[in-house]
């Protein structure tokens, strides 16, 4: 039981992260129908700039959120420079378009910051939190309860406010949209915003427990758009509940099968929901994008 | 006036001076050509980490040796190439060395992979070859002409074992990254375990980029008998096997390898670094030898003159070609003559060579001749290191 009650703690944390990046995914594909493949270098972003701001000397909570609105500016200008000006080509091109992306930030990154390793220092404390035989770390809490309220959050903004029914609407029909006065382009620019916004924070909570470096965005990425599959792309609920799945997979796989397969998981996951369920948990029965 | 008459001009000049140069003030050294010494490395490319500082010390080293007068009474001239980590073309160069250039000797091949390109070129033609690469395949089976300085992974699982024998912990868990590092240095230590009388009751992997290990390391905390835990890995993963070995309080020795023996390893494992042991190369920890150890003097000496010619802190890789050129160099003075087989014969019999990786003792059926003793054992103690266990 303990052993179990182990496995489902370490699940539970880092599926919590996929969640937060397979949320990014979602935001951003259900505004462009773009699936950001750069998600993961927000996560970066947000947890290097952490970094180096608080070895700079400023305080935890300020080096986070200058952090964010780095990756903000950030997203903004991936948005502005490289999928504003492509408007208009197909999915696919735009898709390619975020994947160099990815790989010019990276590059840029390893310039500005550098290629080592870093860590953060834990929230509250490092001491493990002993649960009925097994340890959690406080840091872990963190992750979990951050994915919880940001997933909350995206949930209401989408659902009961005006911009974000806003959003849903320029996912649905561009050009219905633009013809009941949605500006389309600010919609645009503000899912890859947030999305950012999304991505970074994920960074400066993981930080502590995961390590950053300027690469650890494709694993995030990879993973995160794995987790986004499987509950179906393009449901905020759906990513949450395929990242915790494939992160206890991964957890439980490793824990009482072998740990040699362990990252094939999250692709045998696609592979089947792509199988046996084409749209993802979430997906629903037959919605037609036009 | 052209300018390439102005050229032309200037050279015939110069050669001019150069020869009344060297007529009035040095006779002798035109009598005997400088001893040309050939390296292929890869200075760029993926495995530059590895070749940059290497060329850099050959020619720092090349460069303070002409200055004291040279081997034998003669300069010695670096032939060097660059091979972008690229095995053809390390072929390709290690052809035009022996070819064109007629080098008495070669230190090289950054990579496993290019040095093991280039062997075959120095075997058929008989000249001696100093690799500066990891793998152990380069010295087994034992070629006559081929060398190498680096110690291997084997080496290292043995200090471990050395280590935990003398501590009495017999039943151990390994825990691998699935890395080249990783995997290699696991099958190496599965490889000498026997002779340590140590079983192996536990053996796990993660992926190198991985950031979670507790279920890997649950399953070691709750194998029966288990004493100690091994972590052959590089990079962040060591780290975060470590951390995560403080959060389930596992309680036993934790061996790290000496892959990731530098202080960044210990700022990111953070507080649960404390205690854990690894075997490390003396370069390293070189402000914490004793005096009177006996590679003090080689190491502070390398270290501060890498450190002041390149302004980079120094890297055990440098060290490789350090011992390299310098082994060949040494070989040139014992056999008094220049002749590659000759300086063959001189390598083998390298006795008690005190190097920055270690003391060389060689033979005809070990070309590499580090033993154990190369590494020194760590241990993190108050945030820094200290050296623990007798040599």
């Amino acid at each position: 039981m303990a052993e179990f009650l182990q496995l489902l703690f370490s699940g539970l944390t880092v599926g919590a992260v996929y969640a937060l990046v397979a949320l990014g995914f979602t935001l951003i594909y259900n505004a462009s129908d773009v699936i950001n493949f750069a998600q993961g270098d927000f996560v970066m972003i947000g947890g290097m700039a952490t970094v180096f701001l608080a070895a700079a000397g400023l305080s935890l909570p300020l080096a986070a959120f200058i952090a964010i609105l780095a990756a903000v500016a950030v997203g903004l200008l991936l948005h502005r420079l490289a999928i504003e000006p492509a408007r208009g080509a197909s999915p696919v091109a735009l898709i390619m378009i975020t994947i160099g992306a990815s790989i010019f930030i990276k590059g840029v990154a390893q310039i500005v910051f550098d290629k080592q390793f870093h860590s953060l220092p834990a929230f509250t404390g490092s001491d493990p939190i002993a649960l009925g035989g097994a340890t959690i770390l406080p840091q872990s809490l963190w992750v979990i309860g951050g994915a919880i309220v940001l997933f909350a959050a995206l949930y209401l903004f989408l659902e009961r406010t005006l911009l974000g029914k806003a959003v849903l609407a320029t996912a649905a029909n561009r050009l219905a949209a633009r013809l009941v006065g949605i500006n389309v382009k600010v919609i645009l620019a503000l899912a890859f915003g947030v999305s950012a916004a999304i991505g970074a924070i994920a960074g400066v909570l993981v930080t502590p427990i995961t390590l950053t470096r300027y690469d650890i965005g494709t694993l995030f990425a990879l993973k995160g758009f794995a987790a986004a599959m499987v509950g179906g792309m393009g449901h905020p609920l759906g990513a949450v509940v395929g990242g915790v799945l494939i992160g206890l997979m991964e957890a439980l796989g490793a824990g009482y099968i072998s740990s040699t397969y362990k990252d094939g998981v999250a692709f045998l996951a696609i592979l089947l929901v792509l199988f046996f369920m084409p749209r993802g948990l979430f997906g629903g029965g037959s919605v037609e994008r036009v | 006036m052209t300018k390439s008459a102005f050229g032309r001009q200037f050279v015939r000049a110069s050669a001019l001076h150069a020869f009344a140069l060297a007529t009035l003030l040095s006779l002798p050294a035109l009598a005997a050509d400088p001893i040309k010494i050939g390296a292929v490395l890869s200075a760029s490319g993926p495995a530059a980490f590895l070749g940059d500082p290497e060329a850099k010390t050959l020619r720092i080293y090349v460069e303070e040796l002409n200055k004291k007068g040279g081997v034998l009474g003669r300069q010695i001239e670096l032939v060097l190439y660059d091979d972008g980590g690229d095995a053809n073309k390390a072929r390709t160069f290690a052809t035009r060395l022996i070819e064109d250039d007629k080098v008495v000797a070669m230190v090289g091949g950054s990579t496993t992979g290019t040095t093991m390109a280039m062997i075959p070129v120095f075997e058929d033609a008989k000249v001696p070859f100093v690799s500066v690469a990891g793998a152990i395949e380069i010295v087994e089976p034992v070629r006559s002409f081929v060398f190498k300085t680096p110690h291997t992974d084997k080496t290292a699982c043995e200090k471990i074992f050395e280590d935990m024998k003398a501590r009495g912990l017999t039943k151990i868990g390994m825990i691998s990254g699935t890395d080249g590092f990783g995997k290699s240095m696991r099958a190496q230590c599965l490889r000498v375990v026997k002779d340590y009388g140590i079983t192996i009751v536990a053996d796990e992997s993660y992926g190198a980029t991985d950031s979670d290990m507790t279920p890997q390391l649950n399953k070691i905390k709750n194998t029966a008998g288990l004493q100690a835990v091994v972590n052959p890995g590089f990079g962040q993963g060591p780290a975060i096997v470590t951390r995560n070995y403080g959060q389930l309080s596992i309680g036993l020795p934790l061996y790290q390898s000496h892959g990731v023996a530098s202080k960044s390893f210990i700022d990111l494992a953070g507080p649960a670094a404390e205690g854990i042991r690894l075997p490390a190369p003396a370069l390293l920890v070189a402000d914490k030898l004793a005096d009177a150890d006996k590679q003090k003097a080689v190491v502070t000496a390398y270290k501060a003159s890498y450190e002041k010619a390149v302004g980079q802190p120094v890297s055990t890789f440098g060290g490789y070609a350090f011992d390299g050129i310098q082994l060949v160099v040494e070989a040139i003075q014992r056999a008094k003559a220049t002749e590659p087989q000759k300086i063959r014969d001189a390598l083998e019999a390298t006795k008690g060579y005190v190097g920055v990786t270690g003391i060389y003792t060689m033979s005809a059926t070990d070309h590499l001749g580090l033993g154990t003793e190369s590494f020194r054992m760590l241990e993190v103690r108050n945030g820094g290191w200290i050296e623990v266990g007798a040599r």
